[in-house]
């Protein structure tokens, strides 16, 4: 046997380390892991797969000093796919497209109630705990789909990355939150449950949605798409009372 | 199942080069997302179980939780910034989203009582 070397080991790993092939693989391998253990845990709402993938990562990436932007020269193949995916939703829109339109007049409620507690709230609890103004207008778009919050956010002089970050909590909370939260308040229809979802939680709440239903999946894509719009148009009025 | 990923990308790719054009505040996809829509609407065929389009589109929805991971790994960055400014985010982000989700809910329900459009039948 050939003692292990150790100059050839470390060659090989900053060759790995530098390629997208070795993030892309982990990537892949922690979302199977979360997976498992989501499934292991019957789906429970804590084990959430995001969460669990993330946490996995944080550690592999501390462990080995990796920037994000090396990571994430290997982890874009993944998340590049978001746009064709949230062009895929179309599909379920229009194989639930009878459910939609009967549903018009409680989804048009739902939506501008919805859309103006996410703003209103967030922004009025940190503006209470002296969170200062710059903070406060990359706060507000947090329920909306990252491309359309990051936009809001440069448009009101927020930061659009710390409105990417607070936009990836808000996803996961409420991915965590919304399945008891609704067993306490005993509400049991899917399209107010999935609407509910896609609006606070944007794509994160609608991956959950699928996970738990097809009915709740589609109406949360609706208002992922219809709450990006009306938050859009909501936010630069609010923020002027605060 | 090549030409159904074309299709969705094709969607996407018109969906950014229209957001750019008109200056619009919806993003590429979610425009994209719009017109297959309606072009389902018109030739509902495509969208039918087992044709190439529901399947890669299956494929893609079924793990949308992993599409989100790199990004989910980005806040990492940013995990400082949300601690130093004190429990006034953080608190902000957990209660707003739980009384968003719980007011959304209550509205559909209570609205669609109203008007009577029946609930989903599933248990």
């Amino acid at each position: 046997m050939i003692a292990p070397d150790l100059a050839r080991v470390e060659t090989l790993w900053v060759y790995l380390a530098a390629d997208p092939l070795l993030w892309l693989t982990v990537t892949l391998a922690a979302y199977v892991v979360a997976e498992r253990i989501s499934a292991r845990f019957g789906r429970h709402p804590l084990a959430n797969p995001v969460l669990i993938a993330v946490a996995l990562l944080a550690l592999i990436l501390g462990a080995t000093r990796t920037p994000f932007e090396t990571y994430f020269e290997g982890a874009q193949f993944v998340h590049f796919l978001l746009g064709p995916a949230t062009v895929a939703l179309a599909l379920p829109l229009h194989r639930h497209w009878s459910l939609v339109r009967k549903a018009a007049l409680p989804i048009l409620a739902a939506l501008l109630a919805g859309a103006l507690t996410a703003v209103v709230s967030a922004v009025g609890i940190a503006a209470a705990f002296g969170v200062p103004q710059p903070i406060l207008a990359s706060l507000a778009p947090k329920s909306v789909t990252a491309a359309i919050a990051m936009g809001i956010a440069r448009e009101i002089g927020g930061e659009p990355s710390l409105t990417a970050t607070l936009v990836i909590a808000t996803g996961i909370l409420g991915a965590i939150m919304v399945t008891p939260l609704m067993a306490l308040l005993r509400l049991t229809d899917w399209r107010a449950r999935g609407f509910a979802a896609g609006l606070a939680a944007h794509g994160i709440g609608t991956a959950r949605a699928f996970q738990v239903n097809p009915v709740a999946g589609a109406f949360a894509a609706i208002a992922m798409g219809l709450n990006g719009l009306v938050t859009a148009v909501l936010v630069p009025l609010i923020l002027r009372l605060f | 199942m090549i030409a159904a990923l074309t299709l969705l990308l094709a969607c996407q790719l018109v969906g950014e080069a229209g957001a750019r054009l008109f200056d619009l505040p919806v993003p590429g996809p979610v425009i994209g997302m719009a017109l297959l829509f309606l072009g389902l609407r018109l030739r509902p065929a495509a969208a039918s179980e087992g044709a190439p389009l529901a399947m890669v589109a299956g494929v893609l929805l079924a793990h949308l939780s992993l599409l989100f991971v790199p990004a989910g790994a980005g806040i990492l960055r940013h995990a400082g910034s949300l601690v130093a400014h004190g429990p006034g985010l953080i608190v902000a982000l957990i209660v707003s989203t739980a009384l968003t989700l719980a007011v959304t809910a209550l509205v559909f329900v209570k609205v669609a009582a109203l008007v009577d459009s029946r609930p989903d039948e599933t248990p």
